[in-house]
């Protein structure tokens, strides 16, 4: 009995003891590789890098759908525009009321639907804040290839 | 003796000359400190509402710099329609010591009102304010998206003001306003 303890002994010993050079080992390595400041690759005592400025697209007459059901994306800028939970800037275009003199896109019917299925006069609740689903695009390059085509 | 004389008249009139000049400077320079901006939001009630709100639109920072602050759009430069508007500003004072809007959720119950004020008042001038800087004889309209130069077109066609669109460009709009019930093609619209 005695002795097959201090064998286990010995050997629960050796197991740690790799084990934990092992976890060092480990630490050391993934933290030379994987830790990485926010501020990017460049030195202490250097400017960080430049940003890229991302500049929203402004394209005349849209941007054409690449699937059905796609939310349509904002072919302007729209940082002049508020959303709050008292006013939506885009209903001064988009709405029913306006969307034919202003020469803009109507919000879709589905929008003024609720959970229950009730169509709404107002835009409903859950499709209130439109930046949810319609983004603006900017001139940027992808930064994946992407091989997706239209349908 | 003295007054009557010669040299008496010249003493009365250099005195009045001078007094003038002092008072009238003097009321000026006053007139003038209530003009600035620091002035305006050394009151919490501006500083923490409209103020604050502002700082985040391109009226406080652009890319060129350049700023309007308070009194360039809520206070009119030419002399005779400054002093009527200082004027009414001191029922502006009046509340400000019974504390009408001193909470935030006072001055937001009150911002219809109070924005329905300064929109008529634009109405009323023909956006004189925002026109001492912008003015349609110097906008590019090539330079514009043309959803803008078409709409500024229609506006010089139909006489329509800026305020009349451009609502709640510097500060958040008042709960209560729609913002699809109100451009003045729609008020066209329904006249016709």
């Amino acid at each position: 009995m005695f002795k097959t303890v201090k064998i286990s002994n010995s050997l629960s010993r050796k197991v740690i003891s790799i084990f934990l050079i092992a976890m060092t080992a480990m630490v050391f390595s993934s933290a030379a590789l994987s830790v990485q400041s926010l501020r990017g690759d460049s030195a202490l005592d250097s400017d960080s890098n430049k940003i890229v400025k991302h500049r929203v697209n402004t394209v005349e007459g849209g941007i054409k759908r690449n699937f059905k059901l796609q939310p349509p994306m904002i072919p302007h800028t729209i940082d002049k525009y508020q959303i709050t939970l008292k006013n939506n800037g885009c209903m001064k275009c988009h709405s029913e009321k306006a969307y034919k003199k202003e020469k803009a896109p109507k919000v879709g019917d589905s929008h003024y639907v609720d959970r229950d299925g009730k169509t709404l006069k107002q835009v409903s609740g859950r499709r209130y804040f439109c930046n949810q689903c319609h983004a603006p695009q900017t001139k940027d390059n992808p930064l994946v290839e992407n091989t997706f085509e239209g349908i | 003796m003295g007054l009557f004389s010669k040299e008496g008249t010249f003493k009365v009139l250099f005195f009045g000359f001078v007094m003038g000049v002092l008072f009238w400077g003097g009321f000026n320079t006053a007139m003038e400190a209530t003009n600035q901006e620091s002035f305006c939001i050394s009151c919490h009630e501006m500083r923490d509402n409209v103020y604050e709100e502002y700082t985040e639109t391109i009226h406080y920072s652009n890319r060129t710099g350049v700023r309007a602050t308070c009194p360039d759009c809520h206070v009119p430069k030419e002399w005779v329609h400054k002093i009527i508007r200082k004027i009414k500003a001191s029922n502006e004072l009046y509340h400000k010591m019974l504390g009408t809007i001193d909470t935030r959720e006072k001055f937001e119950s009150k911002r219809l009102q109070l924005a329905t004020n300064e929109w008529k008042r634009m109405l009323g001038t023909d956006s004189r304010e925002c026109r001492n800087c912008h003015d349609f004889d110097s906008m590019d309209f090539d330079k514009q998206e043309s959803r803008s130069s078409d709409r500024h077109e229609e506006a010089i066609d139909n006489g329509w003001t800026c305020i009349e669109c451009h609502k709640g460009i510097a500060h958040q709009l008042p709960e209560g306003y729609d913002p699809a019930d109100d451009t003045p093609a729609l008020a066209e619209n329904e006249d016709d």
